[in-house]
């Protein structure tokens, strides 16, 4: 039982993370119909932006909270920055072509981005500090809960409670939904579409970096091509959850991350990735569009 | 140089779609309180002519003034704000967000919340407000084309441009449809309309353009079009005696 409830919070932990950077694959998704592929990438870019900072600007002053909630806002501002730019470079002018140019684009753009990220910072594993968060560790009847963990739960929560009541109740965040709908009908409400994707990527990419940075404080080892596997598990739970779905995403991603928890637990956690896809295998046979994809069929 | 009385005014537009020219050269004006249609057979240009004014489409050749200003090149989302509505064909609505939702998006170029307006349309189209809280995709055809036009107003248009609002609906829905149209004219809102029914379109406009193939074919008054023959024949239903 010990072992079961240790890794629902190991599996809620990392679930997080990944239901933070489905949410980028999934709004790009849902507004332009393009798997953004260099998101990925821009969570492993987040890590070493994030680490170059914290060292350069707190090395000796030792660790504080503002020192942190810097480092996090800093990292988050360069990183929508790069996505907007992103978004400019690679996708825009692609905007009305065939949607394989995209997602080839798509694809050349992460490789430009991870090979920046090992000609500046090298192809060795860099190491995160372990002093961003107090090391406390919390014993409830023998589960264990880190600081940093508890951390990550509340900060995803929050931001995730954050985007969904943006999203669902403000004006920007209907008409975010109105063009992932109908880009012209958008048009004609007076909408600035390029105005909506660029708050998408805005968004998308400082959720990425917030787990970008959560991942290098969490596993401290951080890796050039690291963007990779987040950003191809994190895919995978956004489609599990319904890509395109923004509450699909944030399921995924937890509901995968405790799925991986629990097989790494009782199985062997080599086989944690051959069970993601097997996971998704089956989902895509019963619900081709996801667990909680396509509310309602739009009428012609 | 533009007529003050003018509000919309198209001169020698051309639009075409790669190497096909879908519009050859067409002007017409529409001036301000008039009900103004468009009328032609499948494929005439109606709907490019529509899109290109309200700048969802680019035009190869000519100038679009609205207002007293040349807005051939402003961006889509721009002209909204400057007081002008387009209800595409094909309603449009937004399937997945809820009546109130989609109407609350017509007004979106607005700054404040515009609950004037929004009790008006309720009044003229009743229905809307009887599902307000339901989602625009589960609504009847005719709900739609009703909210379609009900979220057209929201932004408060000095130019209402209507295309099919009568396309696929049962004849009681859309004596409702021009009822509700013929109510918002009367408040001073300037449409152009473009539709298949052209008796129910001519009853309505003061004037009427004929489109055939990207050009105009014949210009005039409701009632001159009305009494012309060849109007009759190609557009009305009636046979040569």
């Amino acid at each position: 039982m010990d072992i079961f409830l240790q890794q629902i919070v190991n599996g809620l932990t990392i679930g997080s993370l990944y239901a933070l950077v489905a949410l980028g694959y999934t709004m790009v998704y849902g507004v332009m119909k393009l798997i953004n592929f260099a998101h990925g990438d821009l969570v492993a870019l987040s890590a070493f932006a994030g680490l170059t900072i914290y060292t350069s600007i707190f090395a000796d002053g030792g660790t504080s909270i503002i020192a942190v909630i810097t480092v996090f806002m800093f990292t988050a501002a360069i990183i929508a920055v790069v996505g907007v730019l992103l978004e400019r470079l690679a996708y825009r002018p692609l905007r009305t072509a065939p949607r394989l140019s995209a997602v080839v684009s798509a694809l050349g753009a992460g490789l430009v981005i991870q090979n920046s990220i090992m000609l500046i910072w090298g192809p060795n594993m860099k190491i995160f500090p372990s002093d961003l968060f107090p090391s406390t560790i919390y014993d409830i009847n023998g589960v264990v809960i880190t600081f940093t963990q508890l951390m990550i739960l509340i900060f995803s929560s929050v931001l995730m409670i954050a985007l969904y009541l943006f999203i669902n109740k403000t004006k920007i965040g209907t008409a975010i939904r109105a063009v992932a709908i109908d880009q012209d009908a958008a048009k004609l409400m007076g909408i600035n579409v390029n105005k909506i994707i660029m708050i998408i990527f805005i968004i998308g990419s400082a959720l990425g970096a917030v787990a970008g940075l959560f991942i290098g404080i969490y596993y401290r080892g951080i890796t050039f091509d690291m963007g990779w596997m987040y950003g191809l598990n994190a895919f995978v739970a956004a489609i599990i959850g319904g890509i395109g779905n923004i509450p699909g995403a944030m399921f995924g991603g937890l509901m995968l991350g405790l799925f991986n928890a629990l097989i790494s637990g009782y199985i062997s956690s080599a086989w944690a990735e051959t069970f993601t896809f097997m996971l998704l295998i089956v989902v895509l046979i019963f619900r081709p569009t996801g667990i909680l994809g396509e509310k309602v069929a739009e009428k012609v | 140089m533009v007529d003050h009385e003018i509000l919309l005014e198209v001169k020698d537009l051309h639009v075409s779609y790669g190497a096909i020219k879908a519009i050859k050269g067409i002007s017409l004006y529409v001036k301000r309180g008039e009900v103004v249609t468009i009328l032609g057979a499948n494929g005439a240009g109606k709907t490019t002519t529509l899109r290109t004014i309200s700048g969802l489409l680019k035009s190869t050749d000519g100038h679009i003034y609205f207002d007293k200003e040349d807005i051939t090149t402003v961006p889509a989302h721009d002209i909204v704000g400057r007081g002008m509505s387009h209800s595409p064909e094909g309603r449009k609505v937004f399937g997945t967000l809820s009546v109130e939702e989609n109407l609350h998006m017509g007004a979106y170029t607005l700054k404040t919340h515009d609950e004037e307006t929004l009790g008006w349309i309720y009044k003229i189209l009743p229905r809307l407000e009887e599902r307000k809280k339901q989602l625009a995709g589960t609504l009847s055809g005719g709900e739609q084309q009703m909210l379609a036009i009900g979220r057209a107003i929201m932004s408060k248009p000095k130019l209402l441009i209507l295309d099919e609002p009568s396309l696929g609906l049962a004849p009681v829905l859309v004596k409702g449809i021009f009822k509700a149209i013929k109510e918002i004219s009367s408040t001073g809102v300037t449409v152009l309309i473009v539709e298949q029914n052209a008796k129910a379109a001519l009853k309505l406009a003061d004037r009427g353009y004929v489109l055939e193939l990207g050009k105009i074919t014949h210009e005039g008054t409701s009632e001159e079009l009305l009494n012309s023959t060849v109007i009759q024949e190609a557009y009305l239903g009636k046979k040569k005696k």
